[in-house]
């Protein structure tokens, strides 16, 4: 029988037609992101990576709210420019607890990737209120309201519970502290507890200048201050895993 | 009179939950939200509790045959009245946000800011204006190619109503700061759930009067159909599986983090376009390329192959999103090479839909609709091409991040689905509001060059500004350092920014003008004008050559 006879045999019926087609697209996907969950290199721990603290946790939710992965990447390749641009680049650990990832597929401003601690919280406020009176060229709009608006994530326990249900390994301190660890991670009077501990390289300041209160600029630049500061890529034990990672 | 009241007392439910969820709202956007479903769930009680049939007043208000045709065209009608209808809100979003980028202070916050209305513009422009277009025309494809009237008409109507209420509860969303951050799966859970609801609806309609069918053969066009509704849904269920934080509350947290998010992302993202903008939009072309050459389809082996490779290879090609980012590197290089090999599929049904027009094609210079499909298909062809080309890790590395995509993006969206939408939604609204033809062909014949220079501007532009920024990030000096900062590369692209902008308004321009055309056809004008082609003829000249006839020179 030619093709077009053995067809017709489909193309009479609806079942079988609609069965073909979903067998037709359900491989590909199959076969590339079913693997992910378990090779090696994909799910490997790095020394460093731990979940975010609440506060940031909440400026990544603001980060997502006002579309930033629209003009921002999070993910600097391995080539010479990037690598000197922005820094060492991206491993698949570093994005381990980002749920969902934030990599961006466009750059109209540069990397976030490793933004961390390149700027003063001073500088990140001022462009965050008014980008063009720190860089002139810039497209970027301006985001003075965050400074007003209080921060209110509703039940801090909640997000962090429903990060815990997805796979992000919150103890249950962790999650019970979260309304304090939120307020005082902001507040370098208050007295933050344990959060250091079950934190490590958390950042504990007032992020916008105004001690008065934890605004929703204290959540988003205290999780810019933290991009990409919490593996040390260029220490031994980072180097020799990154020997070791394969496929890169 | 109990089915009114169980109708009701069902809306009243609906409306009592609607006030729960916002008294019990965690944040201001979840309310919001309830307070319009609220309001719907209000309306419908009114309505049905006066037995008051607005839906027929408003059918007059858009001039809508009464007489009931002998297919069920009442939701083709809707659909392509909605399609116009976001289609301008969509664009003018587009050019909107496209000014922004030359000129920032345009930027309002915090609504109105570049990064909350950008997901608004795709949205609108893929989901609403795509996805109306393509639920009204398999609606009236299907009923056609199996001969018969659409099974549960009813659940048909809920299907077009219900993707509204998904659009606009989406785009409102996207403002009120709303998102999952999934590019065109941004809207969160609760949204999703319901756009499932409506969609499972939608392909139980489809498939059901495919069952019904009075011809013994399905169509091709409705192979591309059943594989776009089916695919859609596995996209839409796999790549927004989350966990809200609370069921009163709008966020949620994706199931899957990192790399393995990011490949589900981009798998559906890539496919959206493969079965949303491609497999759909071709089953459009097959039907009405034809149709409206009054040719039959080239080849129908060539068809079956087509079909077959474009849906199994599609779906591989997801990864090229992510090239040399931590995504495994075997992973790059099948994306890469399904999406080379995606180019012959694809050229597949560019080939059948423009060979359709063999011995027909004297009708690209006197038919304008004809000449949308071409330029259409001339579009796909030549995003397909760059498709792939993109897709070569060399290339990518350069055109990765930069507006090139965006240029490549644009090609297929304006002049692909944009085009082959216009050219079906002018072949549609003349038969479905039974009028001879459509007000003004020379409108459309307008609409065609305002859409296609304005294309070229767009996409040239992009084109620039990608290779511009690309090389200029890599740029190094003879000391060895990097010539130029960040904000120098944002700089050279500003007039490229406008010229995009000054594209995209030909475009809505060409839009507003189809608009005009459209609800002119919908009263039932037809304008006064020159024939699109008219063979010269001067009945003074028509004559033999009496007065000198000619003499006979010499030998």
């Amino acid at each position: 029988m030619s093709l077009t006879q053995q067809h017709k045999k489909l193309e009479r019926n609806v079942t079988l037609l609609s069965v073909g087609a979903f067998v037709a697209v359900a491989i590909g996907g199959i076969v590339e992101i079913a693997p992910l969950f378990w090779i090696d290199n994909t799910i490997e721990k790095v020394d460093g990576m731990r979940p975010y603290t609440p506060l940031e946790q909440a400026g990544r939710d603001i980060y997502i709210r006002e579309g930033c992965y629209a003009c921002h990447s999070q993910m600097i390749r391995p080539f010479r420019d990037e690598v000197e641009r922005y820094g060492h680049y991206s491993l698949a650990a570093e994005s381990m607890y980002d749920h969902p990832f934030q990599w961006g597929s466009k750059r109209t401003g540069p990397d976030l990737a490793r933004v961390g601690g390149r700027y003063s919280d001073e500088w990140h406020v001022q462009h965050l209120q008014d980008p063009q009176s720190v860089v002139p060229q810039s497209v970027m709009p301006s985001y003075a309201f965050l400074s007003d608006t209080e921060l209110y994530v509703g039940d801090p326990s909640a997000t962090l519970r429903a990060l815990q249900r997805v796979g992000v390994p919150y103890t249950e301190a962790d999650i019970e502290n979260a309304p304090t660890d939120l307020k005082a991670q902001a507040n370098p009077d208050a007295d933050a507890g344990d959060l250091q501990e079950r934190y490590p390289k958390t950042q504990i300041r007032d992020f916008d200048g105004n001690p008065t209160k934890v605004t929703e600029m204290d959540a988003l630049v205290a999780y810019l201050q933290m991009l990409g500061t919490l593996v040390d890529v260029n220490s031994a034990a980072a180097q020799e895993e990154l020997a070791e990672e394969k496929g890169r | 009179m109990e089915a009114v009241l169980g109708r009701v007392g069902l809306w009243f439910l609906v409306l009592l939950l609607a006030i729960g969820a916002f008294a019990g709202a965690q944040d201001t956007a979840f309310a919001a939200h309830a307070v319009l479903i609220a309001i719907v769930a209000f309306i419908l009680i009114w309505v049905t509790a006066n037995s008051y049939d607005p839906l027929t007043k408003v059918q007059s208000m858009f001039h809508m045959p009464s007489d009931p045709s002998r297919y069920d065209d009442d939701p083709v009608r809707w659909g392509v009245l909605a399609t116009m209808f976001w289609g301008i809100v969509g664009m003018l979003a587009g050019v909107f946000i496209a000014l922004q980028l030359a000129f920032p202070a345009l930027n309002v916050e915090p609504y109105l800011n570049f990064g909350r209305v950008r997901p608004l513009h795709t949205s609108a422009v893929i989901f609403a204006f795509g996805g109306n277009a393509l639920i009204a025309t398999s609606f009236y494809i299907v009923q056609r190619t199996c001969r018969t009237r659409l099974a549960f008409p009813s659940l048909a109507r809920f299907v077009f109503w219900g993707y509204q209420l998904f659009i606009v509860l989406a785009a409102s969303g996207y403002l009120l700061g709303v998102t999952q951050s999934r590019e065109y799966a941004e809207p969160e859970w609760y949204v999703d759930i319901w756009l499932t609801i409506v969609w499972l609806s939608y392909a139980a309609v489809f498939i059901g009067t495919i069952i019904r069918r009075h011809e013994p053969h399905i169509y091709v066009a409705n192979w591309f159909f059943l594989a776009f509704i089916i695919t859609v849904a596995m996209l839409h269920l796999v790549n927004n599986l989350a966990m809200p934080v609370s069921l009163l509350g709008s966020r949620s947290y994706s199931a899957f983090a990192g790399v393995q998010d990011a490949l589900t992302q981009w798998w559906y993202g890539h496919n959206a376009v493969g079965f949303f903008l491609t497999a759909g939009f071709l089953a459009m072309m097959y039907y009405f390329v034809p149709k409206q050459a009054e040719r039959p389809i080239y080849s129908y082996r060539l068809s079956i192959i087509h079909f077959w490779s474009l849906i199994f290879l599609y779906i591989w090609a997801g990864p090229h999103h992510l090239h040399y980012t931590a995504l495994p590197d075997w992973a790059q290089t099948l994306g890469m090479v399904f999406s080379v090999m995606l180019w012959m599929p694809s050229w597949g049904g560019m080939i059948n839909g423009l060979m359709t027009l063999n011995g027909a094609w004297d009708k690209v210079r006197t038919d304008p609709i004809i000449r949308m499909m071409v330029m259409a298909l001339a579009f796909y062809g030549m995003s397909t091409f760059e498709g792939p080309v993109l897709s070569i890790k060399a290339v990518n590395s350069l055109s990765h991040y930069t507006d090139w995509t965006i240029g490549h993006v644009h090609s297929g969206a304006l002049g692909w689905n944009g085009m082959i939408t216009f050219a079906c939604v002018y072949y549609l609204v003349p038969r479905l509001w039974k009028r001879d033809r459509m007000f003004s062909l020379r409108m459309i014949n307008w609409h065609f060059w305002l859409a296609t220079i304005g294309i070229v501007f767009y996409a040239a532009s992009m084109w620039v500004a990608g290779i511009t920024q690309g090389l200029m990030w890599r740029e190094y000096g003879l000391d060895g350092y990097l010539v130029n900062s960040f904000v120098d590369t944002v700089e050279a692209l500003h007039p490229m920014y406008i010229m995009r902008a000054f594209g995209g308004g030909l475009y809505l321009l060409g839009g507003a003008i189809m608009t005009y055309n459209i609800w002119m056809t919908l009263k039932g004008r037809v304008r006064e004008e020159a024939p699109m082609s008219q063979p010269i003829f001067d009945d003074e000249k028509d004559r033999p050559i009496t007065a000198n006839p000619a003499q006979v020179p010499a030998e």
